[in-house]
């Protein structure tokens, strides 16, 4: 059985050119365009890895990756935060917040491949 | 048995017993039990007026012209008469002012004048000189008369003696010392002397007593009583003159100068001021006094004219050689009454003494205070005025002075001493201290009279003093030329010393007081006409005139019940020496009285009274009085004392005014700057959250491309249709980055004032409707209906074509893309008022929720839409359409319309009538 992705971003061309390079890397692949609809799709669909947007209206990334570590239930979840805002502080709030790893937007195709596989295997 | 020894030591016994009184009298005084607190005391001491010159004196000059001694008495009389009104107010005035002196009354009246109190001090050293010289010379007379007893020598028989023996020397530098020890054994803040009163007033009884004596002895011992006296002189044609008026000198003219001078020596020579005023412990003493002094003259003149007549009587043969001036010792001494010789010595020596003790006192307290400490204070390099404890100096300069006054007393002694009679010295001293009648008297009563007035009567009158009569008993003396006394100054006849300017006919005291007085009241009087007050003088002569008025509030007033709070009196004096300096004084007296003043609330009449002093050092003892019992007092602050501070202080409250006034600029200032600062602060924010959130931007559609590009170059086998999407998804994210480029410069530019406007006359119709032309497109693809309502006239605005265009095409845009296809319906309304044109872009959309209204306008601000998500757009476009509107002078703003749906509109102002004129005739 395939390990499973959700991706989590408000920009619809960024879902959908992530949801191509997962896809052909072999993953499934399930989205999300906020924070809720997120949680939603976990509860839904308990996914191995989320690739995890920072700004978003309505719970932003920094919530979404709190309420998932609050939750034992989800703790084997691996997160890699997403974010267009490149500062030092995003990032260390980010890993502090729990997430597992952490990809600056714009990113490079294999590198986001080479990091998600890195955490939860090649399929 | 009257050895010289024998007077020696009968002389030091009393001075040892009278310092025995004054020692106790201090000690009580230091016990709170005075016991010169009772007008019997205190009219005694007044009675220091009466010196050796009465003693030995009122004999002599009765002896020669017979009642001519009465007008030294008749002029205290009347004037006693008067003291309940003049006395009473100047020691009203003396006590609230804290008086220490005539110098420093004359001083304060004038505006606090240190000039006019130094002047005063200085007239005053001069002018008592010679009464001070007389006094040593009664006591070195009586002394060598009285040691050759059973002889009658007179003391001018010898001639001068040498320096070394000259008694007149060892009285004065004993007298000096005994002073020192009297007067200056400690400072006083209030400079009164209790135990020397208490000693003066016992010199009165024992002086009273002694002559009183004598005069018993000579009327009931040597004649059968006053009949038999007054009889047997009768029979003596030159005696029987004596008894009427005929024996007078000078005529009434004479009488009454002499009056008029004993008038003002009683009030104003400085030892009277000290005893009457400035040693006075009650006012209500002065009820008594009025009557008991007069009394205590009349009794002791009583015996003036038999004393004199019994001894012309006794002494006819040798009545020249038999110096008058001394019947009061020869007449017993002739008789062979050894212990009433001896009484009668210590008599003279009592009203001697007392006169020399009260005067170097009441000087030394003047030259220390008003002459030499003012100067000492000005000289920087002293550092006085940081200096913490000044007693041991001030104690220094008064015994100095003591010395010194009585040195030159006996120098002055020693020049004139033998050309003239008694009495005839005294009254240059009175003539003297006559001068300060006008400056008191016109200053108590008329707040008109200026220091600059008071200076100049002082001078002028004290000039003549010295010209007329100072100086012609020096010439006389031999120790002057005495050219200018027949000839005049610079042999100018005008100015002969006793016929000045021609006035002839009259006693020399009599012209003296004549021109002296005219020069000082004139000069007075005219001179404070013709010159302006300074605030702290009228300030001071409205207190000092209206002193009965002032006095009752200032009753009140003065005894502080702590009405008051700490933190009231601390800033009331911060006011006027600033918060840091009002703190340290506090602390300092904190510290001093060794009191915690954190832990009380109310202040005590002691902090009150300090404050009032602080407070005096920078705005002068009147205003600060005012000040704090307008504080203490509350409401008690009279109309009149507003009226005082408004009009009378006005320097200091317009110095104050500015000051602070100075500080709420300051303050505002400050607050100016803390404010810009801070909206500085926030601009770096807002700034660094724009650079933030354009990075922010700019990323996101370069994440698309970026992506989409590297999927493509590496997958070629990407299928065809997905292929076509990707590179559509990249042409669209670079037009959005572009525009997104666009709009932040164009933001940077408004912002910056950089952008260059192009304004002109335009038609909003015109406008809209090229506006609409250009999203048509956009609204057909949508499907969403656009319709314009434009008003038939001209609508003439002055605005950047371009600019405005944008403005509609943004607003119309945005209901474009909030509008659902098919179903919606967009609507442009053009309207105007007398001012502006209103354009209102309508659409039937899901309108904006009321929270977010307000801030569409911010940059970057997007209104997400629940269901669908993130709209498309950068989120700057109303940022810039508003910034362009404001720009016109216009405004936007956004209403949710009744209906479901939302409403933009802003206003453009109307092109002004002119330019629309000159617009119309260029056209034509």
């Amino acid at each position: 059985m395939p390990k499973s992705i959700l991706l989590v971003d408000d920009e619809p061309n960024i879902v959908l050119s992530l949801e191509f390079l997962m896809r052909r890397a072999g993953y499934e692949v399930h989205t999300a365009s906020d924070g809720d609809a997120a949680i939603e799709s976990i509860k839904a669909h308990l996914p191995d890895l989320i690739l995890l947007d920072i700004n978003m209206a309505r719970r932003d990334g920094f919530e979404v990756c709190q309420t998932i570590r609050s939750n034992p239930v989800w703790k084997g979840i691996r997160i890699v935060m997403l974010t267009a805002k490149g500062r030092d502080v995003e990032r260390e709030k980010g890993m502090a917040m729990g997430a597992d790893d952490y990809i600056t937007k714009p990113f490079s195709t294999q590198e986001v491949v080479a990091k998600v596989q890195a955490l939860i295997g090649k399929d | 048995m009257l050895k010289g020894g024998v007077i020696l030591v009968v002389a030091f016994v009393y001075l040892g017993l009278l310092f025995a009184i004054a020692y106790y009298g201090d000690k009580r005084a230091d016990a709170n039990r005075s016991i010169i607190a009772n007008p019997y005391i205190y009219t005694l001491s007044i009675a220091v007026y009466c010196t050796a010159w009465t003693f030995y004196g009122s004999v002599g000059r009765a002896a020669n012209t017979g009642v001519g001694f009465l007008p030294i008495y008749l002029g205290p009389t009347l004037m006693a008469v008067l003291w309940w009104f003049v006395l009473r107010k100047i020691i009203r005035i003396a006590k609230v002012h804290r008086i220490t002196s005539i110098a420093d009354f004359i001083g304060s009246r004038y505006g606090k004048s240190t000039l006019l109190g130094g002047l005063v001090t200085i007239i005053a050293v001069v002018g008592i000189m010679p009464y001070i010289s007389l006094q040593l010379k009664a006591i070195s007379t009586s002394y060598i008369v009285l040691q050759h007893y059973p002889k009658l020598v007179m003391p001018y028989e010898f001639g001068q003696s040498a320096l070394w023996e000259d008694t007149a020397l060892y009285v004065a530098l004993l007298l000096a010392a005994f002073t020192i020890v009297f007067g200056t054994r400690h400072i006083d803040a209030t400079e009164r002397h209790e135990g020397m009163v208490a000693a003066i007033a016992f010199e009165s009884l024992v002086k009273l007593v002694a002559f009183l004596a004598v005069g018993v002895f000579v009327t009931f011992g040597l004649f059968a009583g006053p009949a038999d006296l007054f009889g047997r002189a009768a029979e003596v044609p030159k005696l029987a003159r004596l008894m009427s008026f005929e024996g007078m000198t000078g005529g009434y003219a004479s009488w009454l100068s002499l009056m008029f001078l004993s008038m003002m020596a009683i009030m104003f020579l400085p030892r009277q001021f000290q005893v009457a005023v400035v040693e006075n412990v009650n006012e209500d003493h002065l009820r008594k006094a009025v009557w008991l002094f007069p009394l205590y003259l009349l009794v002791i003149n009583l015996f003036v004219l038999p004393i004199a007549l019994g001894g012309r009587l006794l002494f006819p043969e040798y009545a020249v050689s038999i110096d008058p001036d001394t019947y009061v010792l020869t007449v017993p001494m002739a008789e062979h009454q050894e212990g009433l010789a001896l009484f009668a010595f210590v008599g003279g020596l009592s009203a001697a003494t007392g006169m020399v003790i009260v005067a170097a006192i009441a000087l030394s307290t003047m030259v220390c205070n008003d002459l030499v400490m003012p100067v000492l204070l000005r000289i920087r390099a002293l550092g006085l005025t940081g200096r913490k404890d000044l007693t041991g100096l001030l104690l220094g300069i008064r015994r100095g002075t003591i010395v010194v006054v009585l040195l030159l007393g006996y120098l002055y002694f020693r020049l004139i001493g033998e050309s003239f009679a008694l009495v005839t010295i005294g009254l240059v001293s009175f003539a003297a201290a006559a001068q300060f009648a006008p400056a008191i008297l016109l200053g108590i009563y008329w707040k008109g009279a200026s220091r600059r007035g008071a200076i100049a009567g002082l001078s002028a009158g004290f000039a003549v003093w010295a010209y007329t009569l100072l100086l012609p008993s020096f010439a006389k003396s031999g120790w002057l030329p005495a050219d200018f006394l027949e000839h005049g100054l610079f042999g100018i006849e005008l100015l002969r010393p006793y016929e000045l300017f021609g006035l002839i006919g009259l006693g020399a005291t009599t012209h003296a007081v004549f021109w002296s007085m005219l020069a000082n009241i004139g000069l007075l009087v005219g001179v404070s006409l013709y010159s302006r007050q300074s605030p702290i003088e009228q300030i001071q002569a409205t207190l000092f005139v209206d002193a009965f008025r002032e006095v009752q509030q200032r009753r009140e007033a003065h005894i502080w019940h702590g009405t008051t709070t700490i933190a009231e009196l601390q800033s009331l004096v911060a006011r006027f020496m600033g918060a840091e300096q009002a703190s340290a004084a506090f602390t300092h007296y904190a510290r001093r009285h060794a009191i915690d003043l954190q832990s009380q609330v109310s202040a005590d009449p002691n902090l009150v009274s300090f404050a009032e002093r602080v407070l005096a050092g920078a705005i002068g003892a009147a205003s600060a009085r005012v000040m704090v019992s307008s504080v203490v007092k509350g409401e008690a602050l009279s109309i009149e004392g507003v009226m005082q501070i408004l009009d009378e202080t006005s320097q200091v409250l317009e110095y104050s005014r500015r000051l602070e006034q100075k500080s709420r600029e300051l303050e505002l200032a400050t607050a100016e700057l803390r404010a810009a600062n801070e909206r500085l602060q926030e601009l770096d924010r807002l700034k660094d959250d724009f650079v933030s959130t354009v990075s922010h931007e700019l990323r996101t559609p370069l994440t698309s491309i970026r992506a989409f590009s590297e999927i493509l170059l590496n997958d070629p086998d990407v299928p065809k249709r997905e292929r076509q999407n990707f590179l559509d998804i990249i042409v669209k994210e670079s037009e959005r980055l572009t525009r997104l480029i666009n709009e932040v410069l164009d933001l940077a530019k408004i912002e910056a004032g950089r952008m260059e406007w192009r304004m002109e006359p335009i038609d909003m119709r015109q406008l809209i409707e090229d506006a609409t032309a250009s999203v048509s497109q956009l609204f057909n693809e949508k499907k969403v209906t656009l319709k314009t309502d434009l008003p038939p006239a001209p609508a003439m605005v002055n605005a950047d074509r371009d600019r405005i265009m944008q403005v509609v095409i943004n607003l119309l845009s945005n209901a474009a893309k909030f509008s659902e296809p098919k179903k919606g319906r967009v609507e442009v309304k053009l309207s105007g008022n007398a001012e502006a044109f209103r354009i209102a872009v309508v659409d039937n959309g899901p309108g904006i929720p009321p929270d977010q209204a307000a801030h569409v306008f911010e940059k970057f601000h997007q209104v997400t839409d629940q269901q669908k998500g993130k709209p498309k757009g950068t989120g700057l476009g109303l940022a810039i359409t508003r910034l362009i509107v404001e720009h016109h002078g216009g405004c936007i703003w956004v209403e949710n319309t009744s209906a479901q749906g939302t409403c933009f509109m802003f206003t453009v102002p109307r092109l002004q009538t002119m330019g629309v004129a000159v617009g119309g005739r260029a056209a034509d």
